[in-house]
């Protein structure tokens, strides 16, 4: 049994054929079934309102889900994103009761977004430091600072035009969010897959000093890169602080898992270097549609983490199983 | 060499918390008598116990983000038992707990070293489906202090010679592992494994079954850390000890283990727990929120991660300047 050797194969498959049996491909069926056990589970599922309302299960998730991807891609994590949005959720608490309108508070979140990933990327790339402890514990950092500032109270009284931003529909019942969530979609797919940049993130994550030696500029890839995952924390404090109108310094508590478990979900390599953004566009609305359906059929919320949990695992275990079974 | 780098910086962890403590005890001399810092250890046991376990697992390459979740789901099926049979004796608690933990620990350790899954995605995964079990047993309610039985509760609390149970019981682990660490074939296991995984495969040593081993002693520990927690505290719910795994890495890393593996001693475990459990004490007596308390032991990573590879860097870089220079 000998899972380590490469075995380069005399005659590469089709396209067509390479594309039937990705990821990907098996993940849409998952998406698909989910879907079609959903509608037959409960009366309710399809229903064009609801389902509008189930995107909101990832939307903010997801766009930060694909910042991490192209992190953990390159071979590097950060686990501070949910603590991110706590911060900037509480910056711009702080902001509204001094006053500042909507474009100031939406600054005013990415702005701590930009400077929360720029601490984590200056401690990794320029202190080369590893990243998991790094971000574990600008993690505990990020959110003390949130309960420093808020203990047990809350921020509220955000004006309505900022609510928009989580709260709007652009059209019938396509919601802001969504739409926002379609186009950070596009714009990574585009960064990661068409651009010298998602190919300098590719090579980092296989071979970071083969990247180095072929003129890659690894560490300022590595801080944009956590530059990014920042931002797009930012972003999505903004959507949640909007939606549920009010910061307590426990908001998002958990989501950096449910983020890495969406990355991983989507086919990215947890040890890099491979992954791509389709799937974790699909990954996406496999994790809305499954907690969705299950919040339908009346089950807590703290049980669909023993779901998410075992999906996590059970992505990355079955493939494996499948092989060594196969092996033999 | 290296002996001495490491033994240095335990003594400088010790220079710390002598100083940490003389600064309390300027402004309040009580926090220093024997009673106070007894009591202070006692609170920091349950920190203890939990960072030897991680050190040996972070030893190997390896992290346990499942530690608090176990402590946890562990600590709610003894108080469930105890509800259940009140009279069952404090021994059977005790092998419950330490065979569930054990059991928990082991889940990880076959998922990383059967399945060659990362340890932080399978101990991410493993945390929250724990405390998922837990809501599930529990169906989301608290087991309270008048349910559990006296003999229950009153064990982590007896005192013997001005220290109680718990205090003991770490003090006890602190010495066995000490001596598992150094004196035994497993305990030098561990640090190969960690230290140049391919030159222990070729001396001899299953690296995966050395990490399935380090995981199996961190559940143990959590597992008797999670009776004793429940019954000191006298209540078990869905979320005790949430967000503690943290603190055990946090302890871990002022300690000097290096996360990079094959660095660490139980001594600097002991010592790093005992840094953030002052900390924590000391926090109400200067009149500092509780709330500071996540972002204090947050920066105390950050600082100690950073001060450990500055360390590092300079013991093993100095050949490479110069060849830098040279060119």
């Amino acid at each position: 049994m000998s899972t380590t050797d490469r075995v380069i194969p005399d005659r590469l498959r089709s396209p067509f054929e390479q594309r039937l049996k990705s990821w990907e491909t098996l993940l849409l069926f998952v998406a698909i079934g989910i879907f079609v056990a959903n509608s037959f589970a409960s009366p309710y599922f399809l229903n064009a309102w609801n389902l509008s309302d189930a995107t909101f299960n990832f939307t903010e998730k997801a766009m930060i889900a694909f910042a991490m991807a192209l992190l953990i891609i390159s071979g590097e994590i950060d686990l501070s994103v949910a603590s991110i949005i706590a911060l900037a959720s509480t910056a711009m608490g702080a902001a509204v009761q001094m006053g500042v309108g909507t474009p100031g508070l939406v600054l005013t979140g990415l702005g701590v977004g930009l400077i929360c990933g720029a601490f984590n990327g200056v401690l990794v790339t320029r202190l080369g430091l590893p990243s998991i402890v790094v971000t574990i514990g600008t993690m505990s950092l990020f959110r003390g600072i949130s309960y420093i500032v808020l203990g047990d109270q809350a921020f509220r009284g955000y004006p309505a035009s900022f609510s928009w931003f989580g709260q709007g529909y652009v059209w019938w019942v396509i919601s802001f969010e969504f739409v926002l969530f379609a186009v950070i979609a596009l714009i990574y797919a585009v960064l990661l897959h068409k651009t010298n940049f998602g190919r300098a993130v590719y090579a980092i994550g296989n071979n970071a000093t083969g990247a180095m030696f072929s003129g890659i500029r690894v560490q300022r890839v590595r801080f944009i890169l956590f530059l990014l995952t920042g931002l797009m924390s930012g972003v999505a404090a903004i959507c949640l602080t909007a939606r549920l109108g009010s910061t307590r310094p426990s908001i998002a508590t958990g989501w950096e898992l449910e983020i890495v478990t969406m990355v991983v979900l989507g086919g990215v390599s947890i040890l890099g270097g491979s992954g791509t953004i389709v799937g974790v566009v699909i990954a996406a609305f496999v994790m809305g549609l499954v907690t969705f359906g299950l919040g339908l059929l009346n089950v807590p919320g703290i049980v669909m983490s023993i779901v998410i949990g075992a999906l996590l695992i059970g992505v990355i275990a079955l493939p494996r199983l499948w092989a060594m079974w196969r092996a033999g | 060499m290296l002996k001495r780098l490491v033994t240095s910086r335990e003594i400088l962890l010790v220079g710390a918390i002598v100083l940490l403590l003389m600064l309390i005890s300027s402004r309040f001399p009580g926090f220093i008598a024997p009673a106070n810092l007894a009591n202070v250890f006692n609170d920091t046991s349950p920190l203890i116990l939990l960072a030897i376990g991680q050190m040996i697992v972070i030893l190997t390459k390896c992290i346990d983000l499942s530690v608090a979740a176990n402590l946890a789901l562990t600590g709610m099926v003894v108080s469930m038992v105890n509800v259940a049979a009140p009279g069952l004796p404090i021994v059977f608690i005790l092998v419950i707990a330490i065979g569930l933990g054990t059991l928990l620990g082991m889940i990880n350790g076959i998922l990383v070293w059967k399945l060659a899954i990362p340890p932080i995605v399978v101990t991410l995964g493993t945390m929250t489906i724990f405390r998922g079990i837990i809501f599930v047993i529990s169906d989301g309610k608290w087991v309270n202090s008048h349910e559990m039985s006296p003999a229950f509760k009153a064990f982590p609390r007896a005192d013997i010679l001005g220290l109680p149970v718990l205090g003991w019981i770490a003090i006890l682990a602190v010495i066995i592992f000490s001596v598992v660490m150094t004196r035994t074939t497993l305990g030098r296991a561990f640090y190969a494994a960690g230290g140049n995984p391919h030159a222990a495969t070729y001396a001899g040593i299953n690296v995966g079954k050395t990490q399935f081993w380090a995981f199996t002693i961190s559940g143990a520990l959590a597992g008797l850390t999670g009776y004793l927690w429940v019954s000191r505290f006298a209540v078990s719910y869905v979320d005790i000890a949430g967000g503690f795994e943290l603190d055990v890495v946090a302890a871990c890393v002022i300690g000097g283990v290096s996360i990079m593996g094959g660095i660490g001693t139980v001594a600097g475990a002991l010592l790093g727990a005992l840094f953030l459990g002052i900390i924590k004490n000391a926090l109400p007596v200067v009149d500092i929120s509780p709330f500071w308390q996540l972002a204090i032991s947050g920066g105390a990573i950050i600082v100690a991660v950073a001060l450990n590879a500055q360390a590092n860097r300079e013991k093993g870089r100095i050949i490479l300047k110069r060849a830098e220079q040279a060119s």
